[in-house]
């Protein structure tokens, strides 16, 4: 950064500039100050629950056995989520920027973007009154039918409120935040790329696959972090669809099912003291660990398609 | 055309920020108001001297168990009506609620739980006298179940805990065809749901399971739901929806959430007979009930028998409690938290809140009981 403004450095400063750089460097560092903020303070008032006795933890067996069914339960739902999502995520996007006439691709871009401004209560709501219920038939379906598959083991939950029911809602709620930004950025490919494609005589897919796709992976890559963050942090539509009644399962649609961490915070929150709050907030400590990898994750891979040039 | 709704998109955020801002103005002063009222002595109320010691204007607030919530809806209103005291409750929980009242930040606690005795050192510090703990709100925790062409569902405690501890999986199990000799059960699987969050709830409904079916019942008293595996579902409102959606299902939830859903309640055998969840079988539970031993003057913390055979007794009740300092370092809050403990506890307390929550009222022996410890209160 640095480097690209000797320019700016040298000259004579006028008062506006200085002004803007103060304020633009304060606002950078106001907000590192405020992540270490939340950092510190979870690390703090973690610590009595980390360093806390195993036989004194819920579950009586220490942070790492209370810690890894609800990162398990976070982790499933959101990958499941992702795998959902994603595909179908890029395939409104293409049929928007490329497919749809004109007319329609507007009507359905504001469609979309209006999905992303639904609260995730709504969602909630929707998923545990509407959603679950209808799913119960395919459940049992599955279960009987394709029983011998561990993820379809069974017995199917009697009120659909499984992880899969939580995974699929998951995939609604984080669908038009990726499908969104992959729109803008298959919107932004160079026309020229486009049309030597099809001057090469490619059809239409191909173009989208040679010329289209390329250039928006690693957009779509950012796109779907920020849907994985959110089905990462995604608090109320879990707590309120999910059964969460504890055990590490990959049976998708029993009754039993392993909490999330946001879900577990905001279930026992409430009642929560002393010791009790220490591990919830020490589960938050994961969570936020977890994010923060994930973005991590998502920049090393974005550099690695762009050739390093971030 | 992108330019065009990028203005009318501006245009209309201008005006939604103004409205919005024209809101926030108009309720600030809006809110004002009565707080300028009560600043002046509370003289727009002419009726608030009659109320009692109290007199009128002030406010006292109190915050925990989210069981009183609604009751406190009446109460708040009815009590600022009569007496002009303002009331406010953050059902934050129990156990958050004793918290803020042992540190001083609430005038009273709503808690399901009284205080043990490390708090009740805490609260020599806090109060100037060491707080009492005045059982004020008693609801019947119900056996909610959704099985087409089942009524009047009848269980034995340990049929009950069995069901809950899920090792009585089926609706034809013997154990359950034994105390419903008219009932077809079909042969279908026990959905058995719990609360996910930690509650006072399943505190007492564990607690009622470990007293009277321990060999069925083995996770003891628990405020976390111990059985992996089952339906579990966030608050009284996400049980009674989880039960009201799925054939099969059976849970334990407030009493009158049940009913408002049109849910069906088992009876529970008590004795030699068995025992649906009215409120006067709740309240009739208190009574047969003995005190807590070795507590300070005053306090009335109730050592529930779960395991009572006496007729007409609903032994599944959650018994919430109101904590109040005996002492206050400012006498004038002192005599409003007994008056409106005192009002709660009244005859005409106890209705407003059966009607708003649709609990117990309490009996009259634990009323004058009640009154007597409120003499502590507004003594010193």
């Amino acid at each position: 950064m640095t480097t690209t403004t000797p320019a700016l450095t040298g000259g004579r400063r006028r008062p506006g500039d200085r002004v803007f750089s103060g304020t633009a460097t304060a606002s950078a560092v106001l907000i590192l100050l405020v992540l270490a903020g939340v950092g510190l303070f979870l690390l703090a008032e973690a610590y009595p629950a980390l360093t806390a006795p195993a036989d004194r933890i819920s579950g009586g067996e220490g942070m790492v056995v209370y810690l890894w069914p609800i990162l398990f339960g976070t982790l499933i739902t959101a990958i499941i989520a992702m795998l959902l999502a994603v595909p179908v995520a890029v395939g409104i996007a293409l049929f928007i920027s490329h497919y749809a006439p004109r007319r329609l691709s507007q009507t359905l871009g504001y469609v979309v973007d209006l999905l992303a401004a639904v609260p995730s209560i709504v969602y909630g709501f929707w998923g545990v009154q509407v959603f679950a219920i209808s799913l119960v038939p395919l459940y049992q379906w599955l279960a009987e039918n394709l029983g011998w598959i561990p993820l379809f083991a069974g017995p199917a939950s009697a009120t659909g409120r499984t992880i899969l029911t939580v995974s699929l809602v998951l995939a609604v709620m984080i669908l038009p935040i990726i499908s969104a930004l992959s729109r803008e950025v298959f919107l932004q490919t160079p026309r020229l790329h486009e049309e030597a494609a099809m001057a090469l005589g490619a059809t239409r897919w191909e173009m989208i696959k040679y010329a289209v796709i390329p250039y928006g992976r690693s957009g779509v890559i950012s796109a779907s972090m920020l849907g994985l963050g959110r089905a990462l942090g995604e608090t109320m539509a879990v707590t309120l669809v999910l059964s969460a009644s504890g055990g590490v399962t990959f049976n998708l649609l029993s009754s039993g099912n392993p909490a999330t961490i946001a879900a577990e915070i905001a279930l026992n929150f409430p009642e929560a003291t002393g010791l009790r709050l220490s591990e919830l907030i020490a589960a938050g400590l994961v969570l936020f660990l977890l994010t923060f990898l994930v973005n991590f994750a998502a920049r090393a891979l974005v550099t690695r398609q762009k050739g390093g040039s971030t | 055309m992108r330019s065009s709704t990028t203005r009318a998109a501006r245009a209309a955020l201008a005006t939604t920020s103004a409205a919005a801002l024209a809101l926030a103005l108009a309720s600030c002063s809006a809110g004002n108001e009565p707080s300028g009222g009560s600043g002046g002595g509370g003289g727009s109320t002419p009726g608030s001297s009659a109320g009692g010691a109290a007199g009128g204007g002030g406010t006292i607030n109190g915050a925990g168990a989210s069981t009183q919530q609604a009751a406190f809806q009446a109460w708040i209103v009815n009590f600022q009506e009569a007496q002009g005291t303002t009331v406010t409750y953050d059902p934050v929980g129990s156990g958050d609620g004793r918290t803020q009242f042992l540190s001083g930040g609430v005038d009273f606690a709503g808690s399901d739980a009284y205080l043990d005795d490390e708090e009740l050192a805490e609260a020599d510090g806090r109060c100037t006298d060491g707080a009492i703990d005045l059982p004020v709100y008693v609801s019947p925790i119900a056996i909610a179940y959704n099985l087409e062409g089942v009524e009047d569902l009848q269980l034995t405690p340990a049929a009950l805990a069995g069901i809950m501890a899920q090792t009585i999986t089926n609706w034809n199990d013997p154990a359950i065809a034994e105390s419903n000799p008219d009932a077809t059960l079909p042969d279908l699987p026990i959905t058995a749901v719990n609360r996910s969050d930690d509650s006072g709830t399943t505190e007492n409904f564990t607690e009622y399971l470990d007293a009277t079916a321990p060999d069925a019942w083995t996770y003891g008293v628990v405020e976390t739901w111990p059985v992996e595996g089952g339906e579990a579902a966030q608050g009284t409102a996400g049980v009674v929806g989880a039960i009201g959606a799925g054939n099969g299902t059976i849970g334990y939830a407030d009493a009158s959430q049940v009913e408002i859903n049109g849910l069906s309640s088992a009876l529970i055998q008590v004795g030699e007979e068995y025992v649906g969840p009215t409120p006067e079988a709740a309240a009739a539970i208190l009574d047969n009930s003995s005190r807590v031993e070795g507590r300070p003057e005053g306090d009335i913390a109730i050592d529930l028998d779960r395991t009572t055979a006496a007729a007409g007794t609903y032994p599944i009740v959650l018994v919430s409690y109101q904590i109040v300092c005996k002492g206050y370092e400012d006498a004038e809050v002192g005599e409003q938290v007994a008056a409106f403990v005192e009002y709660v506890t009244s005859e005409e307390g106890q209705q407003a809140a059966v009607e708003q929550a649709g609990n117990a009222p309490i009996s009259e022996t634990l009323r004058s009981d009640i009154s007597a410890s409120l003499e502590l209160v507004t003594g010193s």
